[in-house]
């Protein structure tokens, strides 16, 4: 037995010393719970946390768990079965089905929510009064502000003294006292959470009559002083998160970009089945996790990086076999390759359908993808994003290395820059086109690597791409990498930017409007090779 | 007379006329000497082309009501859901052949088209929402999703949709606005090919998501539908249907011989002369521009017509038929049937509905497969389309 | 009457369509030069095509231009033709009309044709069609939606089908004739619209030497009435027509004068046959 179940049978023990001695709960109020009125309720949730007695914790989970009852007039709990009476503990000899169960609505879970901290406030265990202060410092009730006061002159440890400070700072807001008002005013400019804007914001605004909604000027300086220092705050982890989702919105589109700019940038092809060679590369990502869970659970967290050479060959193989079946059929013939690859996606799309069904499947973190680092306020940078900007960068890298360090990327740029020269100088086009195909959808694949590890894994997946994908390479400009990184994590960052101002759906379409403008300027996209007009 | 003026008055009109290759010697003799190059209507279609578009005008107007007007178990009795069918697919093919005129003709590839249709049904479906009257779920005078909303009034760009002459402006102006707007940037800067059809399908996507939004004041998701009457005929009614559909026909009908005789007028070459060598044209002192322009609003337009007729029938609009996906099946309507002929477009849009409404019930699986090797089928081995297949048609 | 009216009332008065006669909006010639190129220059990417070019046409002038590939001679065809704008320098036509200012079409309704390199003609219309479009009219698209061949017109077409000697292929589409045939199809498009400058690019790439003798003879004809520049590098050809030739070389003029005198000049050769 380890350390911890031991000193968890000690708590145990304690309680069961503990519990008879404690003092009786206020019977009224336990009756109260179970009221069929839910203003009742919150009433006696609040006046059980005002009192402070660590018995009603059990009977508060009770009530939020919904395993409080009413029988015969008297309030019970039912426990695997067992009926026990609310108030003595004492067992209730009636079967379970005859209790009534109580109910409650939002408000009343929430005032549960507020009322267990409150009472968790007096627990031993740092961590849990530190939890239990920081939920109070967000929705803290009137009726615990004696509550909140105790604690504090009992409190040592600093983090949760001020949290605990806030928590009453944000009552003490709405004091009578217009002294007391200033103190919390200036208490709350030492936060870093948006709900204190609120809350000051509020002491400053102005009534429909005109005057202030705060009537003391004192009281209006201080909070203007602490809603800057909460601004000033605030503002660096917001803009740092913000830019954050940029980048990492940023480096999803130029995974899912990056394979078109090579087959539609470098090569010409119009493929419309792109996105569904990301959605190829997420479900190979989906397989070959189930593979681990079933053949090597222990180390399973190492799938994703098994993933991605196998992402990468299942859709670089299904890329070779489109170039070779259909589209090399269609060289030249811009309009028709357009048609016939959107008829592969949808073909490729059934066939998801046919394989993994129409539903989304499910592709978790591994352990180290999961959670996220704090960097102040309510700002968290999530590993996921992190390691998604990281292997976006290694991709471009190696694209570009591969572009122009290696045979291949060498034949590539001769093919694409005079076909017929190069097929005379001995370059085997065929097989360069279907290397460099395979090469872009490959990328796609890698792509879906990334993607199913933010986002849900549907036979649709890829569709949601398409369009942004082809924006991103027609606004860096044709058959540029530069062009295209920029471009993608340029619209990433407008997009989130905009996000807070507009909305995300009409941020969108904001930058797709600015997308069709800014083609009208530069139509060869922001890196413009301008050359002389080939046609004669 | 010197022999190409003969064969002049034969050469654009005749190949463009499939069914009646066989008639086009004598078709010639019959020509009198004075005729000039617009096609006067008599000759827009042959004696044949004429005779099936006759035979069909007879059919939809006079045959369909007849067969309607018997009682639903005689076995000549056209029910409401073939009425239904076969409206819906005349509004296709007239979405088909806005898509031929731009695409066919002027060598245009629109992969935006649906955001016409669903435009010109959004502007009927406006007037439709508002013949509800209080008979709604909530028995307000607004529409349920605005109750839901909690709007009290109608926003402002819903003032005047109670008059159905309002709708029928906005069905023309609406998609045409958009299209002359859009097309005025696009052709400005010469986007074309390519560019352009990835472009529109932007475009469409664009107003597809904001559509989608609730607050834009459109219905959302679940966009129009429950309409009750047009012009004050409920629509649940036979003869409200049958008439839906004879006007349907009637605009087909209409919309295939202006059609033709667009493309039979100078204005047609032009159009072919942009599509062969655009820079020709140009230097040849035609302003390309506006003749794309002319020709891509006047698509638009037609397609919003089709969508008008399409709401009221189908008692449906939502913003799916804004998604790209929607735009570019219409894409193999056209190339189905053969571009640059105007028929072959109308056959392919009937036969890919017919086909879709027969798979969907029967085998809602395969239909995915099937239009996908249909788009990939067509253009790989019939890049002329059915028409192309009869080994007439010419070239797009 | 109205403007339109006028136009087509100037066009139907001559029935050969070649002559040159006055019109409304007529180009200022008074000075004797129909085509003006100052200080011209093109770059792209830092490569100067076009550098500070200058260059003057008379009118009636048949000009031949030759030079090196690179020498900038397509360029200069797209500035005068509205192609490319220039980044410095300016371009006129007569006295009066600002070339820089003008789109192709534009251009091309002041008086200004242009054959390309490549033979462009629209492959799926017939000779006859290609012919007709071409033709000097009002070219709006409202007109052309109503547009209708009067005789008058029609005897011009068929005039011009004889002359470029394609009468029996007039029913036949333009991507059916052979290279030469394209090529005099193009010639005969530009002349239908009566432009007074002719900028014509290789035009006798791929004749066979009857058609080049014949387009030598042709392009004779035509100067005088109308002015033409001609890009060749078909030397026996531009010696054959050629009344002045002007050598470009790395976006400027090297050499200008008689043909024996520029085939004569130092640095003429030294460009053409390298150091």
């Amino acid at each position: 037995m380890n350390r911890n179940a031991w000193s968890r049978l000690l708590c145990l023990l304690a309680l069961i010393v503990v519990a008879p001695a404690a003092p009786a709960l206020d019977a009224v109020a336990v009756r109260q719970l179970a009221a069929d009125d839910y203003e009742a309720m919150v009433a006696a949730v609040n006046r059980l946390a005002a009192e402070g007695d660590v018995a009603a914790i059990p009977l508060l989970k009770a009530l939020q768990d919904g395993v409080l009852g009413v029988v015969d007039d008297r309030v019970v709990v039912v426990l695997d079965g067992a009926v026990s009476d609310a108030l003595t503990g004492a067992a209730v000899g009636v079967a379970s089905e005859q209790v009534e169960a109580v109910m409650v609505n939002n408000r009343v879970r929430s005032a549960v929510d507020t009322a267990l901290a409150a009472l968790r406030l007096a627990a031993p265990a740092r961590d849990t009064r530190l939890a239990a202060a920081a939920e109070l410092a967000a929705s803290a009730d009137e009726e615990m502000l004696p509550l909140l006061t105790q604690a504090l002159e009992r409190e040592r440890d600093p983090a949760v003294r001020a949290l605990l400070t806030l928590a009453r700072a944000s009552l003490d807001i709405k004091n009578p006292d217009a002294a007391a008002r200033r103190a919390a005013a200036v208490a709350l400019g030492e936060s870093d959470r948006p709900a204190t804007r609120q809350l000051l914001l509020a002491l400053l605004e102005t009534q429909p009559g005109g005057g202030f909604v705060e009537p003391d000027a004192a009281v209006r300086a201080a909070a203007q002083k602490s809603l800057a220092e909460v601004d000033s705050r605030l503002m660096i982890p917001r803009l740092l998160g913000n830019l954050f989702s940029g980048l990492s919105l940023g480096s999803v589109l130029l995974l899912a970009a990056l394979g078109l700019a090579i087959t539609f940038g470098l090569m010409g092809i119009i493929n419309m089945a792109h996105g569904e060679l990301i959605m190829i590369g997420a479900y190979t990502t989906f397989v070959v996790q189930n593979l681990f869970r079933v053949h090597l659970p222990g180390v399973f967290d190492s799938y994703v990086l098994a993933a991605i050479p196998a992402a990468f060959l299942v859709s670089a193989l299904v890329g070779v076999a489109l170039e070779r079946g259909v589209i090399r059929h269609l060289y030249g013939r811009p309009l028709e390759t357009l048609l016939a690859t959107w008829g592969i996606s949808l073909i490729l799309i059934q066939l998801t359908r046919t394989i993994f069904g129409a539903q989304n499947v499910e592709v978790v973190n591994p352990a180290w993808l999961s959670g996220g680092m704090a960097i102040g306020g309510d700002v968290v940078l999530p590993f996921n994003r992190m390691a998604i900007i990281a292997f976006a960068a290694l991709v471009v890298l190696a694209v570009w290395a591969l572009l122009n360090r290696t045979r291949l990327g060498l034949n590539v740029r001769a093919v694409t820059q005079n076909r017929t020269m190069a097929d005379c100088l001995g370059v085997p086009t065929p097989r360069v086109d279907w290397m460099t195909f395979g090469l872009g959808s490959g990328i796609a694949g890698l792509g879906g690597v990334a993607l199913s590890q933010i986002g849900n894994v549907g036979p649709d997946l890829g569709q949601s791409y398409i369009v942004d994908s082809f924006m991103v390479v027609v606004l860096g400009g044709v058959g540029q990498l530069a062009g295209t990184v920029i471009a993608a994590i340029g619209l990433g960052e407008v997009n989130k930017l905009l996000e807070p101002h507009t909305g995300a759906v009409l941020g969108k379409i904001l930058v797709l409007v600015f997308i069709i403008l800014f083609i009208q300027k530069r139509p060869q996209g922001l890196f413009a090779l301008k050359g002389r007009s080939a046609e004669g | 007379m010197k022999p190409y003026f003969a064969s002049l008055r034969s050469s654009w009109h005749m190949k463009s006329k499939p069914y009646f290759a066989s008639l086009r010697s004598s078709w010639r003799n019959m020509m009198p000497d004075s005729a000039s190059l617009p096609t006067p209507l008599g000759r827009l279609f042959g004696p044949r082309g004429w005779l099936i578009l006759g035979g069909f005008a007879a059919a939809a107007l006079i045959a369909v009501p007849l067969s309607r007007l018997l009682p639903p178990e005689h076995v000549l009795h056209l029910s409401d859901y073939y009425v239904l069918l076969i409206g819906k697919i005349m509004c296709y093919a007239m979405l088909a052949l806005a898509m031929d005129l731009i695409w066919g003709y002027a060598g245009i590839l629109s992969l935006g088209h649906g955001l016409f249709f669903a435009l010109g049904g959004y502007s009927m479906g406006m007037y439709l929402m508002r013949g509800i009257g209080t008979e709604g779920q909530y028995g307000s005078h607004l529409p349920d999703y605005m109750v839901f909303l909690d709007w009290k009034e109608f926003p402002w760009y819903w003032a005047g949709s109670e008059y159905f002459a309002l709708a029928l402006l906005k069905i023309l102006l609406v998609p045409g606005l958009l299209a002359f707007v859009f097309g005025w940037f696009a052709f400005r800067s010469r986007i074309k090919g390519v560019y352009f059809a990835i472009i529109t399908q932007a475009l469409t996507f664009a107003f597809m998501l904001l559509f989608f939004r609730n607050d834009t004041g459109f219905g959302g998701n679940n966009g129009f539908t429950d309409f009750k009457r047009i012009l004050g005929y409920p629509l649940a009614e036979a003869s409200t249907k049958t008439a839906l559909f004879m006007v349907t026909a009637g605009f087909l009908v209409l919309m295939l011989v202006g059609c033709r005789w667009l493309v039979t007028s100078k204005l047609g070459r032009v159009l072919a002369a942009i599509r062969d060598a655009e820079s020709r044209a140009m230097f040849s002192g035609y302003k390309t521009r506006d003749y794309k322009l002319f020709v891509w609003t006047l698509s638009a337009v037609l397609a919003g017509v089709a969508g008008a007729l399409y709401v009221p029938q189908v008692g449906i609009i939502n913003p799916s038929e804004m998604s790209p996906a929607a735009s570019i099946e219409i894409a193999i309507w056209t190339a189905i049937g053969g571009r640059g002929t105007l028929v072959g477009p109308l056959i392919g849009a009937g036969a890919v509905n017919a086909a879709k409404s027969w798979l969907t019930v029967s085998f809602a699986e395969f239909w995915l497969y099937f239009l996908g090797a249909l788009f990939i089928l067509v253009t790989l081995f019939l890049p002329r389309g059915i028409i192309g297949l009869l080994g007439r048609g010419r070239r797009p | 009457m109205s403007a339109r009216d006028a136009l087509l009332d100037s066009v139907s008065g001559d029935a050969t369509g070649l002559a040159h006669r006055s019109r409304a909006g007529e180009v200022d010639v008074s000075h004797g030069a129909i085509l003006y190129v100052d200080g011209v220059t093109v770059s792209f990417d830092g490569f100067k095509a076009l550098d500070d070019l200058s260059l003057t046409i008379d009118a009636g002038e048949l000009r031949c231009i030759i030079g090196p590939n690179g020498a900038g001679k397509t360029t200069m065809m797209d500035v005068i033709t509205g192609r490319t704008r220039p980044d410095a320098g300016t371009a006129f036509f007569g006295q009066t009309i600002d070339l820089t200012r003008l789109t192709e079409p534009e251009i091309a309704a002041v008086g200004i044709g242009r054959k390309f390199q490549k033979p462009s003609v629209f492959e799926n219309l017939t000779v006859f069609e290609n012919l007709e479009l071409a033709m000097r009219v009002d070219k709006g698209v409202w007109t052309s939606l109503f547009a209708r061949l009067d005789s008058e017109q029609r005897d011009r077409i068929a005039a011009m089908l004889e002359r470029v000697a394609l009468a029996d292929r007039a029913d036949a589409p333009a991507g059916r004739l052979s290279h030469g045939q394209k090529q005099w199809l193009e010639i005969g498009m530009l002349l239908m619209q009566d432009p007074q400058l002719l900028l014509l690019d290789e035009p006798v790439a791929g004749m066979t030497d009857h058609e080049t003798e014949r387009t030598a003879e042709l392009f004779l004809s035509l100067a005088g009435a109308h002015s033409l520049v001609v890009v060749e590098h078909d030397m026996d050809f531009v010696a054959r027509i050629a009344r002045k030739v002007t050598v470009l070389h790395e976006g400027r003029v090297l050499a200008e004068g008689p043909m024996d005198k520029v085939q004569a000049d130092e640095r003429v050769i030294e460009v053409y046959l390298g150091r």
